[in-house]
């Protein structure tokens, strides 16, 4: 993560990070997870899903932080995010 | 390693009848978004699922209870609230949430409302505001916006609108908010929030439809989610007088009453219940 002023708490913080889960066949294509996904990780993938719609795909699987924020405001219970424990030790400092 | 991976194991899969999903709201249809928070407030609220019922009356946010994996109730057109009055005086323990659009609570359902608000039956009424009536395609709607396009005013809606929360506070709701299905975390916070509140409370949630109101307003649905950003104001406490929906002025969100006051079931038992008639 990138900081205009490092934080004097930064090396106590620890930055969660997320795997995002997608059930592609669900997606109506709104939109809405990868407009509103305040790290930008998401974009609408070229293939179609069984309901003829373009799911979204993860570009920037590194930087989700397990907000949620996708999970609550996706109409369609399509996408999720948990916590990547394994990495936790990476996104420290 | 950090990855995509296909699964088909969404969080909220247990409080839904997955039989029936995908449910039938349009592609950007902001009820979805306001059923998830629903759902999802009521897991973490740590209320007794067991004890939880949903119902709703008729449109496309009455479809909600058809989809809650809860004891729930699709009721007959504005009739959700005085079913769910019933419930609620027949077996008090239960938590009833009432799940329905503005076209059914206020319209055809509007004195159902102002009564059970009145007498403060102990239930959560989530209500979703898309300002016309989607399912029968987007006719004027009581909470239509001034000037706003729908079928039946082409010209635009020459009629203002419900102020909804000052109807909900006038009438004697004890709780009273508004969000819209921008504000995610505020809208399930004060979901939370007033599932636990004894009382008549009363969530406004903002949700486009992008099929028959957006299409009629040019408003696609990122649009109108744009607009929730852009014009919309959150200020706690605000006097509901002042929450008229004017979106070219600024809509106000928040939570603007929680007062503590004897609900219809308490102030029913201490009149007719006293407990020296039922133990004579
Ligand atoms: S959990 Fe948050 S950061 Fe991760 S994809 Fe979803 S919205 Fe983006
Ligand atoms: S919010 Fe849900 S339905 Fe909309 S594009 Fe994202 S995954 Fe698909
Ligand atoms: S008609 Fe409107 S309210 Fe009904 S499901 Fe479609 S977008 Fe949603």
């Amino acid at each position: 993560m990138e900081f205009w002023r490092i934080p004097l708490d930064a090396d106590e913080i620890q930055i969660t990070r997320g795997i995002v889960h997608i059930i592609e066949d669900r997606c109506k294509g709104c939109g809405y997870c990868i407009e509103f996904c305040p790290k930008e990780i998401l974009e609408f993938s070229t293939k179609f899903n069984q309901k003829g719609y373009h799911p979204p795909m993860v570009v920037k699987p590194d930087d989700c932080v397990n907000c949620h924020y996708c999970e609550i405001i996706c109409p369609e219970f399509a996408i999720y995010s948990v916590e990547d424990t394994m990495n936790m030790e990476k996104a420290q400092g | 390693m950090t990855q995509t991976k296909k699964s088909s194991g969404h969080p909220l899969d247990g409080l839904l009848r997955l039989d029936r999903i995908p449910h039938i709201w349009c592609p950007g249809c902001g009820i979805g978004t306001a059923f998830s928070s629903c759902l999802i407030a009521m897991k973490t609220s740590g209320i007794d699922l067991q004890k939880t019922v949903m119902v709703s009356g008729i449109g496309c946010s009455g479809r909600g209870a058809g989809y809650v994996n809860l004891d729930s109730y699709h009721t007959t057109h504005g009739r959700a609230i005085p079913f769910a009055t019933g419930m609620k005086l027949a077996n008090p323990e239960l938590n009833v949430v009432v799940f329905s659009g503005d076209g059914d609570l206020f319209a055809i359902g509007g004195n159902h409302f102002i009564h059970a608000a009145r007498r403060n039956v102990d239930m959560t009424i989530i209500c979703i505001n898309n300002f016309n009536y989607g399912m029968t395609g987007g006719q004027v709607a009581p909470t239509t916006p001034y000037q706003a396009k729908t079928t039946t005013t082409p010209a635009g809606n020459p009629e203002r609108p419900f102020n909804l929360p000052l109807l909900a506070y006038a009438s004697g709701a004890t709780y009273v908010s508004r969000w819209t299905i921008l504000h995610t975390r505020d809208l399930m916070e004060s979901i939370e929030e007033a599932l636990k509140k004894r009382g008549f409370s009363f969530i406004e949630v903002l949700a486009p439809c992008p099929v028959n109101y957006g299409r009629r307003n040019r408003e696609k649905a990122l649009d109108s989610l744009k607009i929730y950003q852009e014009r919309t104001i959150i200020k706690n406490d605000a006097h509901p007088t002042e929450l008229d929906i004017d979106f070219d002025r600024g809509v106000i969100l928040g939570k603007f009453i929680d007062l503590d006051q004897p609900t219809c079931t308490e102030m029913y038992d201490k009149t007719c219940r006293p407990k020296d008639l039922l133990y004579d």
